[in-house]
């Protein structure tokens, strides 16, 4: 084995970040980050289904035939994202009221078919299972970082509880309602992706072109 | 070696197939499915109840806040007892027994086709056709007069249909409170519709000036008629802002509620 389990957990987390370094999963980081709460949930979802869908397809990976292996793959992950939603329905109905929406889409983030298709059809279902963990944590700390920033700009609160009273409520603080809309997500992130890479340059990817200088005449 | 073979069974000579093989591409599509289909109608079919009784109480807490007597830690379903469904038919605003109480709310869920009406005019963004039986819920006082009634509302705006409820006072004019339990408007923008401040606004409002003239309107200025039936519009929430104005003056209107509440200021319910 090349990597250690504890680098699989911990790699992803910042040295090879799925959101910030592969950037993938962009979509519902955007759709998610506007309150922490939502955020919390949809990264343990994340997490949950890109664990099991990993080991899953892990144990089957020398019986999956390679010309359908995508379809087998897409069938798992799908039931597994149907499993979440219908038991948030069940025990957690006031966010899951929020979140169905997103839910369903994990099956089309691209970090849950990544790791499958990248990790898990060729390694063992254990570490396939903690490289999942550590991809969904990654994803959820960026997720979470992204949720602190917005809303506590954006509502002037975390997770709920206010922390500046907005103007709305009486209080002083006008909040930024840009913060509130996805886009502003990806100002986030693109800050994030510049912080961690001024951080550890080795992220920096090579230019694919190369400025020509011409030369006088 | 026929002999090796043999040993391992069937199972093992299949598994022992290459992945790509046409037999066993078929054979682990259709396994994959059929476990996979099992697991997730499992999950639906046991979770089931669990699910129908949040919605339903989901439903119920909002009833009882619009109605301004949920506290919460309450009982919910006790406290809901205090309420009477009635299925009213929309267009002569009287009561139905035509359907029961008990199942209505999922026969009207179910879009049976004979209580739908189609719709010429739709500024609700209702799709076009709307329910002609509707439940409501009365609140009566001590005396057993009528303290409240509660209309469910629902219509579209910015992004979503927004359903909710609205509740009125005896007099079928006087907007007690409205709140709407489902949308997916744009979060403190939109969905500022939650918002306590806001939702305060509606409380001692009038539907009708003393013609019987729709008055009451979601806006930036007030309207003529007076601030009596003037709700502030949301800021930075125009379209939803128009949509919840759009709603509420539909389903007070002729077409939907008109009837029903014109009786229960004539004190005939």
């Amino acid at each position: 084995m090349a990597q250690t389990r504890r680098s699989q957990l911990v790699d992803p987390l910042i040295d090879n970040n799925p959101i910030t370094l592969q950037v993938l999963g962009i979509c519902s980081a955007l759709a998610v980050t506007s309150s922490l709460k939502v955020a919390l949930v949809m990264a343990i979802a994340v997490t949950l289904v890109t664990a099991f869908s990993s080991m899953f397809i892990s144990m089957l990976r020398n019986h999956i035939p390679g010309s359908i292996r995508i379809i087998v793959q897409m069938v798992i992950i799908a039931s597994l994202v149907i499993l979440v939603d219908q038991v948030l329905k069940a025990y957690a109905f006031e966010i899951s009221k929020t979140l169905s929406v997103f839910v369903g889409l994990i099956i089309t983030n691209c970090i849950v078919m990544g790791r499958a298709e990248a990790f898990a059809m060729k390694n063992p279902p254990i570490d396939s299972f903690i490289d999942g963990v550590g991809n969904g944590l990654g994803y959820g700390l960026i997720l979470m970082t992204v949720g602190v920033i917005r809303e506590l700009f954006g509502s002037g609160s975390l997770f709920g509880i206010t922390i500046m009273e907005t103007v709305n409520n009486g209080g002083w603080y006008v909040p930024n309602g840009l913060l509130l809309l996805p886009p502003s997500a990806f100002f986030v992130i693109g800050l994030l992706i510049w912080a961690i890479r001024a951080w550890k340059p080795g992220q920096v990817e090579e230019r694919q072109y190369k400025i020509q200088t011409v030369e006088a005449h | 070696m026929p002999d090796e073979n043999q040993k391992k069974g069937p199972l093992g000579r299949f598994l022992d197939l290459p992945a790509d093989s046409i037999t066993k591409t078929v054979v682990v599509a259709t396994s994959l499915c059929l476990v996979a289909s099992m697991i997730v109608s499992a999950a639906a079919v046991t979770l089931r109840p669990v699910q129908q009784a949040n919605s339903q109480r989901d439903k119920q807490i909002n009833i009882l806040e619009v109605a301004g007597i949920y506290e919460p830690g309450t009982d919910v379903a006790q406290a809901f007892e205090a309420f009477e469904p009635h299925v009213v038919e929309l267009e002569t605003g009287e009561f139905t027994d035509r359907y029961d109480i008990e199942t209505y709310t999922d026969l009207a869920a179910s879009e049976d086709p004979a209580l739908i009406r189609a719709l010429d005019e739709d500024p609700a963004g209702l799709g076009g056709q709307m329910l002609a039986y509707q439940m409501v819920y009365l609140l009566r006082d001590d005396a057993g007069g009528i303290d409240k009634v509660i209309l469910p509302i629902e219509g579209y705006g910015l992004w979503s249909t927004l359903y909710g409820f609205i509740a009125l006072e005896a007099n079928g004019n006087d907007i007690f409170g409205l709140q709407f339990y489902q949308h997916g408007e744009t979060p403190g923008l939109g969905a500022e519709v939650d918002n306590p401040r806001w939702k305060a606004l509606w409380n001692g409002k009038k539907l009708r000036d003393e013609d019987g003239t729709l008055q009451i309107t979601v806006d930036k200025a007030p309207p003529a008629a007076g601030r009596d039936y003037y709700i502030d519009a949301l800021s930075g929430a125009t379209l939803t802002s128009r949509g919840v104005d759009n709603l509420v003056r539909f389903w007070m209107g002729e077409e939907a509620f008109g009837p029903f509440l014109e009786r229960l200021k004539a004190g005939e319910i």
